[in-house]
């Protein structure tokens, strides 16, 4: 049963609510409770929903949620204004992912808990 | 007090498939299809994709044309007849992502195609009503249509999102009146458990359609006391591409009028995004400030909502502010083989997960 998980999750997972360290600015997603500088005076930040392609990988054997979806491309996005997510490139071909690529943050289902279980939806990028 | 849309916003996905690759499956001429049915291609939702998802990115525009705050909108429903959950709304998926809750008001309706616009009609009551300061409607599918059914051609997947309110300086088209027209016709189903809807075939057509579209819209305009020459752009729901044409015809509009909310042929029938993308379509490319728009809605079942809005300025504040509906359309696109279309629509039967 993952609803509790998602449940809790969806401030980052919906909104990519996450936040930054007011000592050195540095911004973090998920929300961290101390900084690597030893900082634990970290405020929300609202991350920015745009970004470039920092690294990437192709997965060819996915698990098994994803198996009908394969091959498709994962990446490290660094984002405008602070931080870096990893998440599933979606809506591009596989040959346009490239590190540098502008990329706009999109809102998807990321998997479906079974048959007859619920919708977890997220982010995911895709090349603009 | 004038009351109206301040701000819309429409999505449709990258994926297509063309109207020849359908025929070719199934062994149908794909230029009867395309000259009788004025269909060539259509859109398809990725694996990802669905109405949530759809309706999440028209509202998101939606808000960014509007400049308001979210947790200001009063109410948020969604109109599709793909919603899903068949118990669990969508749009209490869509508000928390857009940070509207807790203080909002949340339906899911149901009405065949008219499910966006009757959104429309009820959060503009609640706008007039003075019960709350904005509301949100959206229109959103990811239609089914089953495989070799004339309906494969153009059931496709979008929407669009629609915020009502009363600040003047914000109103971008004005409602200025509406009407209903809504009978008890059988022409299109889907019942309970079933994959794919089921229709009458040619009974879609005069009893159907043409009866409700053309009374919705007859009606309307003699209520306010226009002609087709007093209203610069009409939208009428776009089963296919060749109804909204000849609904406008018996209404006495030129084609000129109805072609810059025609995305039929090159999207589809989005279903209960149809007509509101057409009025958002208009809204993006023709509309001028003082134009008038007619749009008309058609839900199988039967019933037709209209509208006539009046264009003010503001459009031309408001319109660039986010990707518009035929640079969507026409833009970035990739086209599926009928084995791909098939796997993204969940039309193969597969071993369950283990």
């Amino acid at each position: 049963m993952i609803v509790p998980r998602h449940y809790k999750e969806m401030p980052q997972r919906y909104k990519l609510q996450g936040n930054r360290c007011k000592a050195c600015g540095k911004v973090f997603l998920p929300p961290r409770l101390v900084c690597p500088c030893g900082s634990q005076d970290l405020e929300d930040y609202n991350l920015s929903w745009r970004g470039k392609i920092l690294t990437f990988t192709i997965i060819r054997t996915p698990p098994v949620q994803f198996k009908y979806q394969k091959p498709y491309a994962v990446a490290v996005v660094e984002l405008d204004g602070g931080g870096t997510i990893q998440c599933q490139v979606t809506d591009t071909p596989l040959e346009e992912v490239e590190i540098g690529k502008e990329v706009e943050i999109v809102f998807r289902k990321i998997f479906s808990e079974g048959e007859a279980g619920i919708h977890c939806y997220g982010y995911k990028c895709r090349v603009v | 007090m004038a009351v109206g849309i301040i701000g819309y916003g429409a999505y449709v996905p990258r994926y297509r498939i063309k109207a020849e690759e359908i025929a070719a499956q199934w062994g149908d001429d794909p230029e009867v299809i395309k000259r009788g049915l004025l269909l060539y291609e259509k859109t398809v939702p990725n694996q990802d994709e669905d109405t949530v998802t759809i309706a999440y990115q028209a509202a998101k525009y939606a808000l960014v044309r509007a400049g308001i705050d979210p947790k200001e909108i009063g109410a948020i429903y969604i109109g599709s007849e793909s919603h899903p959950y068949a118990v669990k709304p969508s749009g209490t998926i869509v508000a928390e992502a857009l940070g509207m809750t807790p203080e909002i008001h949340i339906a899911d309706y149901e009405f065949a195609c008219k499910a966006g616009a009757e959104a429309m009609f009820v959060c503009y009551s609640h706008v007039k009503s003075g019960n709350m300061k904005y509301a949100m409607a959206i229109g959103a599918d990811t239609s089914q249509g089953a495989p070799a059914d004339a309906l494969e051609y153009s059931a496709a997947a979008g929407g669009s999102a629609f915020i009502f309110g009363s600040d003047e300086e914000k109103i971008i088209a004005e409602v200025l009146y509406t009407y209903s027209f809504t009978t008890d016709t059988p022409d299109f189903w889907r019942r309970e458990h079933q994959m794919y809807p089921q229709h009458g075939g040619r009974f879609t057509g005069e009893p159907a359609y043409f009866k409700h579209v053309v009374s919705a819209g007859r009606n309307i305009m003699e209520m306010a006391g226009l002609t087709a020459k007093d209203i610069q752009w009409a939208v009428f729901h776009m089963p296919n591409g060749k109804f909204p044409l000849r609904a406008g015809q018996k209404l006495g509009f030129k084609k000129e009028q109805i072609e810059p909310g025609w995305v039929v042929p090159w999207q589809g029938n989005t279903y209960s995004g149809a007509s509101p993308n057409g009025l958002t379509a208009t809204l993006d490319s023709a509309a001028k400030p003082g134009d008038l728009i007619l749009m008309v809605s058609f839900g199988s079942g039967a019933g037709s909502d209209s509208f006539i809005f009046r264009v003010t300025e503001r459009i031309n504040e408001v319109r660039d502010m986010v990707p518009k509906l035929w640079d969507l359309i026409h833009g970035r696109k990739f086209y599926l083989t009928y084995g791909q279309y098939a796997k993204f629509r969940g039309k193969i039967h597969l071993n369950p997960d283990v």
